[in-house]
């Protein structure tokens, strides 16, 4: 529902809002399904700081979005095509929750026995991301630090070396 | 926001419980849910509060920007740093069991660093998108 109305309001701070709401629905269905790690950075993050950097862009950007000036019936039909190629390839993953699936069947039983002696820590999501998956985990804030110096190459520069700059090469967002 | 007085009041409130609750994610990450990620984010979101509330430039100076970029880089070293001194103990990159006599404690040991490196490059990222952000004027088009 959230994501419907997401996709037919044309004022963006209320588009940001429900986008927030639509990030706190989804944490409180990862907590449901158990996934408390994820659940809490989907409600730290999806909920919480996206949402001030979306208003923070709002901001620099104006508020209404632009109708549109024709009807989107090919990109419309290229998502129906790309959705229904999806659908049809989840049709041949194991059901969900069984516990035959290859999932619970490759490193996941030796994690959840062999954690507690090797690590001795209990929380398996901790040891997993920090010892066992350290290389990913390091991958990951690499990939943070690079995306800060993005943001920052782009975003915080003063504009002092082109004062003449046209008013149309302004967008920045 | 200057003259809001339910705004200040209630963010002065909040601020330090915000920090307090990031470092319990941070620690307590071992045992519960939580971990350097989320505890990141959740201190950062206690100086994009400041922010929002007194203002960018008194939020630029409790913690400049610089200091949130440098926070951003030290983080990878830390944590590649980790992996470094492993190697230099005889380990693998980033096998922990070397860093103490017993290899759960040196598990330990590598957990809580690399947590700390994780926090710290997360918290100094997330502030600084946001200075970067908030500091930018509307364009002149």
């Amino acid at each position: 529902m959230t994501a419907i109305a997401l996709l037919r309001i044309r004022n963006l701070t209320a588009v940001v809002m429900l986008a927030g709401i639509f990030s706190l629905l989804s944490a409180g269905l990862f907590t449901v399904m158990d996934a408390v790690d994820v659940a809490f950075t989907e409600a730290a993050v999806g909920a919480g700081i996206s949402t001030v950097l979306l208003l923070g862009t709002l901001a620099l950007v104006g508020r209404e979005e632009k109708a549109p000036d024709r009807h989107p019936v090919l990109p419309f039909f290229v998502v129906l095509v790309t959705g229904a190629a999806l659908v049809y390839g989840t049709l041949d993953m194991p059901p969900f929750g069984d516990p035959g699936n290859p999932i619970h069947h490759h490193v996941a039983p030796r994690y959840l026995e062999e954690s507690g002696h090797e690590i001795g820590i209990p929380n398996v999501v901790t040891s997993v991301l920090a010892s066992y998956r350290g290389y990913d985990t390091l991958g990951e804030i690499t990939v943070v630090f690079t995306a800060v110096v993005g943001v920052l190459l782009l975003m915080a520069t003063r504009r002092r070396r082109w004062p003449e700059e046209g008013p149309g090469d302004d967008d920045g967002g | 926001m200057e003259d809001r007085v339910i705004l200040r009041v209630g963010a002065k409130i909040l601020i330090p419980h915000i920090l307090l609750f990031a470092l319990y994610v941070q620690f307590h990450g071992d045992y519960g849910p939580g971990g350097g990620f989320q505890a990141g984010v959740i201190f950062a979101s206690a100086f994009i509060l400041y922010a929002l509330i007194f203002g960018l430039a008194d939020a630029k100076r409790v913690l400049p920007l610089r200091f949130a970029s440098f926070c951003a880089a030290l983080g990878v070293v830390m944590f590649a740093g980790v992996g470094v001194a492993t190697l230099l103990m005889g380990g693998v990159f980033l096998e922990y069991g070397v860093l103490r006599h017993d290899p759960e404690h040196g598990q330990h040991l590598g957990i809580l660093l690399v947590e700390l490196g994780v926090f710290t490059t997360v918290f100094g990222s997330m502030v600084a998108i946001f200075y970067s952000f908030a500091g930018r004027r509307k364009g002149r088009s």
